[in-house]
């Protein structure tokens, strides 16, 4: 069986995704511990919060230098919510150099745009490539959201889906094995659901 | 575009659901994991569960609902009611709430907000507040606590706008007029506060028919719309209001 690393740096809460994993019957560890984590199959990175400490913990636990070789192993892996910016070159939160594995920044909701911020709650999403995450899952289906930053690739290429919200901003983005969500699949119900057992299904070695 | 909530709100008492009306006389109503579930396979946005156990020894009890909820659904949820410490706190987003819901305990303590929000993030953060008209305070309506008994010296909007300030998420406004009437959320003060704060607004108390969501969800401004008693005992389904609100051109999530 498919053993599914979580990789534990202390952003945010990881019960949820615990859960959902468990509900879905996979087999999952979850960890801080880069030697450890190097011996799953497949790699998830959540992360709620700010990006300038999570980039802090990632490094004072060695999990940047893992997130690079897991990169360049070739092994799946998916970024969760803050784990969809720090995947990219920076991000404007306090101005934080982040992992670089695709080029891009994490640019914060426009102020004073009318709009409420962070965007929180439940938002349609429309897929920009064929990208397995969405197998079986309706194009337009709502997934649930809570940021103030969004990712923005510098390559329309690694756009996977978009959401509308003031802007029309990246949700879902791809780069061989990496694939990253802004939305949180483990709260997102049924389709939420999906989207996780895909990424547990998937076989291939990136599209 | 970002869709209107509809949540359902659940008052646990020693791990039972109860819906009072005006605050009082509640009755018991169901189990609320079971609840749960239901209103999840009917398509809820989101859920609130309202710990109103008066004992502290039994709030073991409701640490334990919130586990078994958040092995069977998997939406967001939050959790309130005697909430009065970081520890509390992290006791129920560990078990598996996406936020937790301050009332009370933040007006006895407003730096509640501001360690909550540091130490979990200000989307976890969410201000439950009770407020009933009142002319005499400057936005037409003065803030109340401990289940509405008691009155406060705090505006409404006032308090609302320093909860942000201090790092709330969210809030959720209820009218104490309005709880359990049946009659249609406060209208004018969900506008007043949804267009003065930056964060999201849920309108809470008062509803008894569809319409009364749609009216709340369009000429109140709210982003989200609590529900109780439509679905726990008036036989209204989630999904059924929500028809009522894509026909009203409201958008909602619906599959």
């Amino acid at each position: 069986m498919i053993r599914v690393g979580v990789v534990d740096y202390d952003a945010g809460n990881l019960t949820s995704v615990k859960t959902a994993l468990k509900y879905l019957q996979a087999d999952y560890l979850v960890s801080s511990e880069p030697k450890e984590l190097d011996k799953t199959d497949k790699l998830i990175f959540p992360g709620v919060g700010e990006a300038r400490a999570a980039m802090r913990n990632l490094k004072n636990r060695g999990l940047e230098q893992l997130l690079h070789s897991y990169f360049k192993s070739g092994r799946q892996m998916l970024g969760i919510c803050l784990g969809s910016q720090i995947v990219l070159s920076r991000s404007e939160e306090n101005d934080t150099p982040c992992l670089g594995l695709i080029p891009g920044t994490a640019r914060r909701f426009p102020r004073g745009s009318g709009l409420k911020v962070p965007h929180m709650g439940w938002n349609r999403v429309r897929e920009a490539s064929d990208s397995f995450l969405f197998r079986d899952i309706p194009d337009g289906s709502s997934f649930y959201f809570v940021h103030s930053y969004y990712p923005e690739p510098e390559d329309d290429g690694a756009v996977a889906a978009t959401c509308e919200y003031g802007v029309t901003f990246t949700a879902a983005l791809e780069r061989g094995n990496l694939h990253a969500v802004q939305f949180h699949p483990e709260k997102s119900g049924k389709w939420g659901l999906q989207l996780l057992q895909n990424f547990l299904n998937y076989t291939g070695t990136g599209e | 575009m970002l869709q209107k909530r509809v949540i359902v709100c659940l008052d646990v008492k020693d791990g039972k659901t109860t819906k009072g009306v005006r605050f009082k006389g509640n009755v018991e109503v169901g189990d609320p994991v079971q609840m749960a579930e239901e209103y999840y396979r009917q398509g809820v946005d989101e859920l609130v569960f309202y710990d109103i156990t008066a004992s502290h020894e039994k709030r073991g009890i409701m640490i334990d609902v919130v586990k078994r909820v958040a092995e069977r659904i998997f939406i967001p949820f939050a959790v309130g009611g005697g909430i009065a410490s970081l520890e509390d706190m992290r006791a129920v987003i560990l078990a598996g709430a996406e936020k937790v819901s301050v009332n009370s305990q933040a007006v006895r303590n407003p730096q509640i907000i501001r360690q909550g929000a540091e130490v979990f993030g200000n989307q976890c953060i969410v201000l439950g507040m009770d407020a009933a008209r009142d002319r005499s305070m400057p936005s037409g309506y003065r803030v109340y606590i401990n289940g509405g008994r008691t009155s406060t010296e705090l505006d409404a909007l006032e308090w609302a706008r320093q909860a942000v300030e201090l790092g709330a998420g969210e809030i959720v406004i209820n009218s104490i007029d309005a709880d359990g009437t049946r009659e249609g959320y406060e209208i004018p003060l969900t506008r007043l506060l949804s267009t003065s704060v930056e964060v999201p607004v849920v309108a809470s108390g008062g509803a008894g028919t569809s319409r009364h969501l749609i009216d709340v969800l369009t000429e109140g401004k709210a982003d989200a719309a609590l529900i109780a008693s439509m679905v726990h005992i008036q036989g209204y389904t989630v999904n059924g209001i929500k028809d009522d609100l894509a026909g009203a051109g409201v958008p909602v999530r619906r599959d």
